[in-house]
């Protein structure tokens, strides 16, 4: 039994990093702008979060601090891609190479420091119950953080005025600036969450998951994180059961090897593209499916006197 | 306008020239790593070679430095770059650099050109590799010391003869304590992702093991040990920061001693490209400062380094392969070519290699 709360246990942590980065790629997209910058933020949250708490000695600062780093550094495409209309995916790329150095340069003297970890939830009683003690009350902050997530954006996208109109604005900016809704500020306020989200996951790897600064170390998680809100065909509860998938074959894999089950490890670490592609072409398969959640103009750039 | 480009172009060349001039009073050597100097692991260690370079011969060395360099076509351009850029010594220290230095090294062939990990040479390229084997050997008998339940997990990267070997060590050193001992191993994929690493490591823990191996060079598989009371090594540097109540050793890599008589012999001008293969003896191969061990073992540990610097090869005969079929005969010991190239595991390693 213990073996199995374990493995669960496991699977969470590596999940939540890109739920969390997932979530708020989910809510960028929502409003038409299409950032693959998730990457070079989340190192940024990562190396910021790492050296906030290490210089402080309080994880919480480094959460804070990882937060902030994402939605400063999103900042940075925002200004590009909105105000100037850059090309999305050009800016997006170049903002995730210059994260992946900056970030390297930030953390020159962090190398090789260990780190201080984010204390797990402890609830006298709750947490020491056997099975769902340590499986409901016993994880890390984030992981909490990170379901909640989910759910206030799929209340605030299906449940309330602004939400609709985040949606309104990307399916059709023209449209939506043509009713007087502020497309310009809607995006910079859906970018900045995106980029707060994958700071905050990259906090989760250099604080809670590895409690160390290294570089490179989110490891391709942001362009993992950018498949599954594809794969998620743009829907919060799907990004959450897609990560938990994600995480599952991920960590299954390892285990599997362990057993001594042969299954081809190369494949296995493909799998998350590879469900991405599959996902893609059956929702593209079908025109309406695909009309009801694709952002209609995800991508385009938007100049209001055009 | 003529005058003004003639001038132009008579000041380019005399700075041209006075670099030139500077090039010669100092040798300016330049290395090429495979990842950045900050992963704490194996590109990093190969920078702390370089700054020993710089401490130990100070003005007489000027050195530079590319990090991140992929491995293949790109990396011609960046030997060449550093080539051109008056680089008189360049080490690169990735297997996967090897043809095409060796391509740049037929380019300039008054630049002394030197490859880690490599097997082919020119009249102006040598090779260089450490025996980290040797280190493994003492981690294998360590692991079946301390370990209760008799199994270790061991996390690798990928499946070429520099870990195959590795695993062969380990296993050997292992059986030479207690013939039963077991071994189950995760390939991850990867040389570097601290999180997956970690991932591996709790893997390998759930399913019985109480001692982690790792072939792959983040901290990560140390830090998961350490929050479960449970133990493992280091790899590449001495990581025992990150796990100070459970790293048992490390192997660590010393560059400094080799790339310092290196380019020493290259300002002496005795410099000549040699196959250099060196261990725990030529000090190659540092073993980290055993802790969190009973007193026999550590005993055990230093025997071991000692007979090994002395001369003994951890492949030396009776060995089987896992098969059963006969490796090396009693008393007959590997040589280079062999371990360089072995494929296949040694009897008793409970896995199958992936092809």
């Amino acid at each position: 039994m213990d073996i199995t709360v374990n493995i669960l246990l496991t699977i969470a942590t590596a999940a939540t990093p890109l739920l969390i980065a997932a979530i708020g790629e989910l809510v960028v997209e929502r409003s038409g702008v299409l950032n693959l910058g998730v990457e070079g933020m989340m190192i940024m949250g990562a190396v910021c979060g790492f050296g906030a708490a290490y210089l402080t000695g309080s994880p919480w600062i480094g959460v804070l601090a990882a937060i902030v780093a994402g939605a400063l550094f999103s900042l940075l495409f925002a200004f590009m891609a909105l105000t100037l209309a850059t090309n999305q995916v050009a800016t997006g790329l170049s903002l995730t190479i210059l994260g992946l150095g900056l970030s390297g340069m930030i953390g020159t003297n962090f190398v090789g420091l260990p780190g201080v970890r984010l204390p797990n939830l402890y609830i006298p009683g709750l947490s020491d119950l056997p099975i769902v003690g340590k499986l409901l009350f016993g994880q890390d902050p984030l992981f909490y953080a990170s379901i909640a997530l989910v759910f206030a954006v799929s209340w605030f996208l299906f449940r309330t005025r602004k939400g609709l109109m985040l949606r309104s604005i990307g399916d059709s900016h023209s449209s939506a600036h043509a009713l007087g809704i502020p497309v310009i500020r809607y995006r910079y306020l859906a970018v900045m969450f995106g980029g707060a989200c994958a700071g905050l996951a990259g906090g989760h790897l250099s604080l809670v998951y590895t409690p160390q600064w290294v570089e490179n170390m989110t490891a391709g998680r942001g362009w993992i994180a950018l498949a599954l809100v594809v794969f998620a065909s743009w829907r919060p509860l799907r990004v959450l059961a897609g990560a938990y998938i994600f995480g599952a074959v991920w960590i299954g894999q390892l285990h599997a090897q362990a057993f001594g089950i042969p299954v081809p490890s190369q494949f296995l670490s493909a799998l998350p593209y590879l469900a991405t592609i599959v996902v893609l072409v059956l929702i593209s398969r079908n025109k309406r499916l695909t009309m009801m959640n694709t952002p209609a103009s995800l991508g385009q750039a938007f100049v209001p006197d055009r | 306008m003529k005058k003004l480009i003639g001038a132009l172009m008579l000041t380019v060349g005399a700075l041209a020239l006075s670099t030139a001039a500077n090039a010669q009073d100092k040798l300016k050597a330049c290395w090429v790593y495979v990842g950045p100097v900050g992963d704490f692991g194996y590109s990093y260690q190969h920078d702390q070679g370089r700054l020993q370079v710089e401490k130990e011969l100070g003005d007489k060395v000027e050195t530079a430095f590319l990090e991140n360099v992929q491995e293949g076509p790109d990396a011609e351009r960046a030997f060449e770059r550093l080539a051109r850029e008056g680089c008189k010594m360049i080490f690169g220290t990735s297997f996967g650099f090897m043809d095409p230095e060796l391509k740049v090294a037929a380019k300039f062939p008054d630049v002394k050109f030197e490859h880690a990990t490599g097997f082919k040479m020119a009249p102006n390229l040598g090779i260089y590799n450490a025996r980290f084997y040797e280190g493994r050997y003492i981690l294998g008998q360590i692991a079946a010391k301390q370990s209760k339940a008799g199994l270790a997990g061991y996390i690798v990267s990928f499946p070429i003869p520099e870990v195959v070997m590795g695993i062969n060590s380990f296993m050997l050193g292992a059986q030479s304590i207690n013939p039963d001992f077991k071994v189950k191993i995760v390939w991850v994929n990867t040389w570097f992702d601290p999180a997956k690493e970690a991932d591996a490591a709790k893997a390998l823990f759930d399913q019985g093991a109480d001692i982690i191996v790792q072939h792959t060079d983040s901290t990560g598989p140390l830090q998961v040990a350490q929050e479960r009371g449970l133990h493992g090594f280091g790899q590449g540097s001495d990581m025992a920061k990150f796990a100070p109540k459970s790293q048992y050793t490390a192997i660590v890599d010393d560059w400094g001693p080799y790339y310092v008589s290196r380019v020493k012999a290259a300002l002496d001008g005795t410099w000549k490209p040699e196959d250099r293969w060196e261990g725990l003896k030529e000090g190659a191969v540092v073993m980290a400062p055993y802790a969190n061990l009973p007193e026999d073992v550590v005993k055990m540990a230093q025997d071991t380094e000692a007979k090994i610097k002395g001369g003994w090869n951890p492949f030396t005969g009776p060995i089987a392969k896992q098969d059963g079929s006969e490796f090396l005969a009693a008393g007959a010991v590997a040589d280079d070519k062999t371990l360089l190239g072995m494929n296949f595991y040694v009897k008793g390693v409970d896995d199958k290699l992936p092809q």
